[in-house]
């Protein structure tokens, strides 16, 4: 494909974005490992932790063929402000009940973002979002199932799970910020913007709130937490990547 | 010279096994999406993930080229991409019972939708048991779920459906 200098910006913001997203989370979920309330939810949390990084890898590697730097340069040695990761994801892992809503609204997200690119112009990204699907759906299959088994079990699991909700609940709406490149990449065909995104998105985790008996605020009360597609970021964000980038900067030249 | 074949190619490709599972190779795992060779016997293999974040994507790329290096060719390029999608209904009746063998219930054949209800009452590698349920759709490998006999009482993994 080929893109002009707007097209080319809009692409590669796109992809970061995403990718940004999936490293991020993929890290915070990582650090369940060892600490899981019980073996299975270890299990999960490594699990999905796992399937989000290599996720990025191989959106990172688009990025690497369009000029930009390689996938560990790309993640190990950017700050802060170079990310244009969601303040979502950048939050500290709390305890199961944020971590598992986190993971139920992005995971939701995440099976509609490439449902929708799987029939993307950019071709190598509709075929990574046509393989992505399959690996995702295991992470809604799992976060649906905890949400409405805790959402209705008792009185202190319902409590947590309402309260983690209510956490959660503009932060994700902070996911669908939307793009100056909207436009640019709705006409490349790539992608039909995150307000369809979003729109979707609330179509798909309702009913499940509702079997889980846990409410959303209403409309009028919304307040997304923006910024985070623009490289404003929270006060989380950079010890994560010091942490996370610690042994590669030691020496980025090494062999593995 | 004698050009050589897919075929003969493939056949190569069967020493190539798993490293995590070394019962099954990566031609009986569907991952071997293309194999060309040129009239001067220049080879191309084309290779599939099964998972993006499967860590032997490299070693299993390493393994290939030490497979083909030892035939006479002109030269080989490995390739790993997602042209074509893996998916499990992609291996072989042969990779299947290479499951079994390492102690893997293969995965149940599915119809392109994955839904939680296949993943109840998977056949036990160990007894052969019907009766059995799913404790994790998640194991110690992207690849697996964990599941429990209840006749002969033992964990298992099963290498899960994937669409």
């Amino acid at each position: 494909m080929k893109f002009d200098e707007q097209q080319l910006k809009a692409v590669k913001e796109f992809l970061y974005k995403i990718a940004d997203d999936q490293l991020i989370i993929g890290h915070r979920n990582s650090e369940w490992t060892g600490l899981g309330p019980i073996l299975e939810e270890d299990i999960a949390f490594s699990s999905i932790a796992q399937d989000k990084l290599g996720q990025s890898m191989h959106i990172y590697e688009i990025l690497y063929s369009l000029g930009e730097k390689d996938p560990d340069t790309i993640a190990f040695t950017r700050e802060a402000k170079d990310f244009k990761c969601s303040h979502f994801v950048e939050y500290m892992i709390g305890e199961y009940d944020f971590s598992l809503m986190r993971n139920f609204l992005f995971s939701h997200s995440e099976l509609i973002r490439f449902e929708m690119l799987a029939e993307s112009s950019l071709e190598p990204l509709a075929n990574l979002a046509k393989k992505y699907k399959g690996e995702i759906k295991y992470h809604v299959m799992h976060s649906d199932l905890w949400v409405k088994q805790l959402g209705k079990a008792n009185e202190e699991s319902h409590a947590r799970m309402q309260s983690a909700l209510n956490e959660c609940f503009n932060l994700a709406l902070g996911i669908f910020e939307e793009s100056e490149f909207a436009e640019d990449l709705k006409e490349m065909k790539i992608f039909d913007g995150e307000k369809f995104l979003r729109d979707k998105w609330l179509e798909q985790i309702m009913p499940v709130l509702e079997k889980a008996s846990l409410e959303t605020p209403p409309q009028s009360n919304w307040s997304p937490v923006y910024g985070g597609r623009k490289g404003e970021h929270t006060e989380y964000l950079q010890p994560l990547l010091d942490e996370m980038g610690a042994v590669f900067r030691l020496d980025p030249k090494a062999e593995w | 010279m004698e050009i050589l074949t897919k075929e003969e190619i493939l056949r190569v490709l069967e020493n190539v096994k798993d490293p995590e599972i070394p019962t099954i190779s990566i031609v009986d795992l569907g991952i071997v999406t293309d194999v060309n060779i040129s009239d001067d016997n220049f080879v191309n293999i084309t290779l599939t993930p099964t998972f993006a974040g499967c860590p032997a994507l490299k070693v299993i790329e390493t393994l290939v080229r030490e497979q083909i290096v030892k035939l006479s060719i002109s030269g080989v390029e490995i390739k790993t991409t997602f042209d074509v999608q893996w998916n499990t209904n992609m291996i072989t009746d042969k990779g299947r019972e290479a499951l079994k063998k390492h102690g893997l219930a293969p995965p149940v054949k599915h119809n392109g939708l994955v839904q939680i209800n296949i993943l109840e009452n998977v056949t036990c590698p160990n007894c052969g048991s019907k009766n059995t349920g799913l404790k994790t759709p998640f194991g110690s490998t992207l690849c697996r779920s964990i599941h429990y006999c209840n006749d002969c009482l033992n964990a298992f993994e099963q290498f899960k459906p994937v669409s």
